[in-house]
């Protein structure tokens, strides 16, 4: 039988009643998060579990850095990872067919496994102490002990970690400039391209979009001289996106029609 | 209640956020995967903080939320340097050192 009791401490009432509640809603939200298929949602829940896990930090007298993962998880990164999925495209959809066979039972199976592994590990240590709590630790505030520790004991790892983030900002820097294989080109290229590839008669220009009486707008095509639109006239990002209209009721009536 | 129940949360979420990497095809979503895995370390950190009375838990936490926020900024730009020469974030896609 299972022996999950490391008994490290009673925690106060309130306490107990926040993490009875808000602790089954972080692991569901995980869960959805692997689970769900759009990456939107993934991320809007995940943003949800930091808040989650910000208010456990200061549940467990961490102030700052709960204000901290709140500032730096959900403000920033988040707002990156948002950012970043409306730039590469919200609409490229996980595709959900398994491209190596049993991935996915074998994957579950070794992180249940895993999972079930740390509980057990977790449950079964000893400490060989009772919880301590930090309202020692913690005397003078929470900020001005962890800043004690920061730039005394920690101060030169504060000093690599600085380091390592002018370091991430300059590679990203560099990642994200792209540069042109060739050399832009210039109005003078571009008129020459224009009469020395194509038809001389649209060296000047491709058609304007019909202006009548009723309607002056780009969706709708001029006329040529025998009276059929002009299919030039027209955007073919309009044509394709089918919000071109008939010129037909725009035009006059021809006149023999008339009388 | 019991103090190590927060580990125990952590150690799901742990998990819970390795089946997605290993799972889950979108590189934005391996990238969000890995996030809630540090997450949880970073909840243990805590955890262990306090049931041993000092700060160094938090210092070390405080850290790691350092180094993941370079970790995200330089693996995003990865992702979009790959999506614009291949039109595709998906991780089965960029292989061509298999070849």
């Amino acid at each position: 039988m299972l022996n999950l009791a490391l008994q490290v401490g009673k925690t106060s009432t309130p306490e107990s009643v926040l993490f009875w509640i808000l602790g089954p809603a972080c692991v569901l939200a995980a869960l959805a998060m692997v689970m769900v298929k759009k990456a939107v949602h993934s991320a809007i829940l995940l943003a949800s579990i930091m808040i989650t896990l910000a208010i456990f930090y200061i549940a467990q007298d961490a102030l700052f850095l709960g204000i901290v993962q709140v500032v730096v998880y959900t403000g920033a990164v988040m707002m990156l990872f948002l950012f970043i999925l409306m730039l590469v495209g919200v609409d490229t959809s996980d595709s959900l067919t398994e491209t190596i066979p049993f991935l996915r039972p074998i994957a579950i199976l070794s992180s249940l496994g895993f999972g079930g592994l740390l509980i057990t590990l977790i449950g079964r240590a000893t400490l060989g102490h009772p919880m301590v709590g930090l309202s020692e630790a913690n005397a003078d505030g929470n900020v001005p002990a962890l800043s004690q520790l920061l730039f005394s004991k920690y101060v030169w790892a504060f000093e690599v970690v600085s380091a390592l983030l002018i370091t991430a900002a300059l590679g990203a820097m560099v990642l994200a400039h792209n540069h042109r294989v060739s050399a832009r080109p210039t109005q003078r290229d571009l008129s020459i391209a224009r009469f020395r590839t194509g038809s001389l008669a649209t060296a000047a220009g491709l058609p304007n979009p019909g202006v009548y009486a009723l309607h002056n707008a780009v969706d709708v095509p001029a006329l040529l001289p025998d009276g059929t639109p002009a299919a030039a006239s027209i955007s073919a990002m309009l044509e394709a996106r089918g919000d071109v209209i008939e010129s037909l009721p725009f035009q006059l009536p021809a006149k023999g029609e008339d009388e | 209640m019991n103090a190590a129940n927060y580990l125990y949360v952590s150690a799901l979420l742990f998990s819970i956020g390795a089946i997605g990497v290993v799972v889950r095809r979108n590189a934005i979503v391996v990238f969000m995967c890995i996030e809630l895995m540090l997450n949880a370390s970073n909840l243990a950190f805590v955890t262990f903080a306090r049931i041993n009375g000092n700060l160094d838990g938090q210092v070390v936490a405080f850290f790691t939320m350092v180094v993941a926020a370079c970790e995200v900024v330089v693996g995003l730009a990865i992702i979009v340097t790959i999506y614009r020469s291949r039109r595709s974030a998906s991780v089965d896609d960029a292989s061509l050192l298999k070849r």
